[in-house]
């Protein structure tokens, strides 16, 4: 029973992403019997395949410009070697890129595909895999029938990284893209903008969510920021209201911060959001809702309402500090 | 430009309890508030903006039970022309929801579907490139920008981080649309209400000529069940001052006042 995973690569690196996809393979080969499989496809990626390689069993390595940002060319490739080795499962990361591709890929190959799993065994010769649902709240187990091959995506930054070796064989396939796939023609990347303020510089970290109600609400945890000397971040939802710059957006999609102080107002703790500050040193959350996943990560909590809380507890830090 | 929505409606569990069925397959469902899926309506706004300035119609699709026709009404209430809903109560996965809504759009005008990136209860992110396969048309996803061209479009993708990637797609096709491309517009009450007296196309699979072969699931679901209580956040309760000088005192002792 083989594994094959698909390595993920932008602008010339791996991405981190690549070696958890590597790290449950393995543990998955482990438990099964069976030979864990990467592929690398993409313009001049022998050099990323060799800094993996030691990682699987064989690496299969496809050079080809025309697949680079090119998801109908991929498929078409990826297509042709699963054919051709018929892995047992296939791993893909539930990335902005592992969801461009692998539903089409479930597609040709006709074969069932879970996505954004946060967990994945083998029982009875069975494979379970765990989805997080209904924003974190409920799990949801799904079992794939046995005798096809499965295809599921992982969470990022959901696995543990261990880094235990395999064969490292490497193999160099041709691509099977005959002329251009041109129905979609890739222009280039668009970098983020540069915001005025760097929250992944700031010690202290006043965060809100969805939870602070209406625009102007966000006053009151400006002067929280303020008293406090922070900088004033936020989940998703506020930038995608146009309430706060997108540079002031923390989560897989925004920014990754580590501050001593991470104050979470009113964000309910999706995991998009948590990648983005789990690792601050002291995380205090606020949240009206004591089932909110944010209590997961945070360190202290209140339950209760922000918008009484934070006013209040401004009020009490300028007082401990003698401001009026 | 013929714009077709998928839309669907979801259960708001952002501050409330969720507790699961007896059977293990379903959340208990009868006190939770419903809402159109939030990637949803923003694909709805961005339809009804592309008509507003290029002509042609919107026409808004959901599969689903009489209850989710109140995301179509809120469609028309937007601006949407035409309203339609398979009658179908969603056993089965992504796939089945995709065969189902391909066999509906083949009967429609369209240069573009659009679709959310996610849905905000499974969260699958499947259903509009299955479509797109199915139909065999070009698919994006994941789209925060469009520029609408002749007979193409410029489509900008999110990826990790906010870096963005740039696609010209050639028309017809399948764009997933992310939160934050527009800011959909405010939908009342009473414009919902007046919607009553508008016309719901309303199909069963048997209209569609799918029978139960054709939608089987992929994927089966096994259980649900509510995560196990991991290490949970230390919590401060008390008055509101209380509350307050706890904080205060704990801010102090991490040295951060
Ligand atoms: C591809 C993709 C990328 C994404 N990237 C990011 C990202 O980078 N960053 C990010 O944050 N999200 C991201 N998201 C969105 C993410 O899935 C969630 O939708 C989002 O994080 C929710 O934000 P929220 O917690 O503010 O809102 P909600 O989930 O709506 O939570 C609001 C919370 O406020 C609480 N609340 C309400 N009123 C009060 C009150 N008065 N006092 C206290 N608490 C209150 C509620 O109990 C609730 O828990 C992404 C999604 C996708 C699909
Ligand atoms: N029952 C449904 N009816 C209409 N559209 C749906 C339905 N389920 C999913 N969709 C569409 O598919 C998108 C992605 O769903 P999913 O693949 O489940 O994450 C949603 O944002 C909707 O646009």
């Amino acid at each position: 029973m083989s594994v094959l995973i698909v390595a993920e690569h932008r602008k010339g690196e791996i991405r981190d992403v690549t070696f958890e996809l590597l790290s449950k393979g393995r543990e998955i080969v482990k438990a099964m019997g069976g030979d864990l499989y990467a592929v690398i496809l993409g313009k001049d990626v022998m050099k990323l395949a060799k800094s993996i390689a030691e990682f699987a069993d064989k690496i299969f390595v496809i050079e080809d410009e025309r697949v680079e940002n090119n998801a109908e060319a991929y498929v078409r490739v990826l297509k042709r070697l699963v054919e051709r080795i018929s892995p047992k499962l296939i791993i893909m990361a539930n990335s902005s890129f592992g969801l461009d591709i692998a539903p089409c890929l479930a597609m040709e190959l006709d074969i069932p595909l879970i996505t954004d799993c946060v967990g994945l065994k083998f029982s009875d010769d069975k494979l379970i895999a765990t989805k997080s649902i209904y924003g974190g709240k409920v799990l949801a187990d799904y079992l794939f029938d046995y005798g096809k091959t499965y295809f599921v995506t992982l969470r990022v930054g959901e696995f543990k990284v261990t880094y235990e070796k395999g064969r490292g064989e490497i193999e160099v396939l041709p691509s099977i893209v005959k002329e251009e796939v041109v129905n979609k023609r890739f222009i280039g990347f668009i970098e983020p903008e540069k915001g005025e303020v760097d929250i992944t510089a700031a010690d202290i970290i006043i965060s809100i969510g969805r939870g602070i109600k209406e625009k102007g609400n966000i006053k009151i945890t400006e002067e929280l920021a303020n008293t406090l000397g922070g900088v004033l971040a936020c989940s998703r939802p506020i930038v995608d209201y146009n309430w706060l710059p997108k540079d002031r957006q923390v989560g897989s999609s925004g920014k990754i911060v580590k501050p001593k102080l991470y104050l979470a107002l009113g964000i309910s703790g999706a995991f998009q959001h948590i990648i983005g500050m789990k690792d601050s040193s002291l995380i205090i959350a606020i949240n009206k809702d004591p089932m909110a996943p944010i209590f997961r990560v945070a360190h202290y909590g209140v339950v209760g309402d922000l918008l009484k809380i934070v006013p209040e507890l401004t009020r009490m830090i300028k007082e401990s500090k003698g401001i009026k | 430009m013929n714009v077709i929505a998928c839309i669907k409606r979801v259960p708001d569990v952002s501050e409330v309890d969720v507790e699961i069925e007896p059977s293990g397959k379903e959340i208990k469902k009868e006190r939770l508030t419903f809402i159109i899926n939030e990637c949803d309506n923003y694909s709805l706004e961005e339809a009804i903006r592309i008509k507003e300035r290029f002509g042609g119609s919107v026409t808004a699709i959901t599969v689903g039970s009489r209850e989710d026709e109140e995301i179509l009404r809120r469609a028309l209430a937007m601006g949407a022309d035409k309203a339609i809903r398979v009658d179908f109560d969603l056993k089965g996965d992504s796939y089945t929801i995709a065969r189902v809504l391909s066999e509906v759009i083949r009967g429609e005008k369209y240069d573009l579907i659009f679709f959310g990136a996610l849905s905000g209860d499974f969260g699958c992110g499947q259903v509009g490139a299955y479509v797109a396969k199915i139909l065999g048309i070009n698919c994006v996803t994941f789209v925060k920008r469009i520029e609408y061209l002749s007979g193409f479009i410029k489509a900008y993708r999110e990826l990790e981080g906010g870096l963005e990637e740039a696609y010209d797609v050639k028309l017809p096709a399948v764009v997933t649309i992310q939160t934050g491309i527009n800011e959909p517009r405010y939908v009342s009450i009473m414009g919902i209400r007046r919607a009553r007296a508008r016309e719901i196309k309303v199909l069963t699979l048997q209209d569609l000529g799918l029978k139960d072969i054709d939608i089987a699931p992929k994927v089966k679901l096994e259980r649900l069940y509510l995560p196990p209580p991991v290490k949970a956040a230390e919590l401060i309760a008390g008055t509101l001052e209380e509350i307050a000088m706890k904080l205060v005192a704990l801010l102090k002792g991490k040295g951060v006042i």
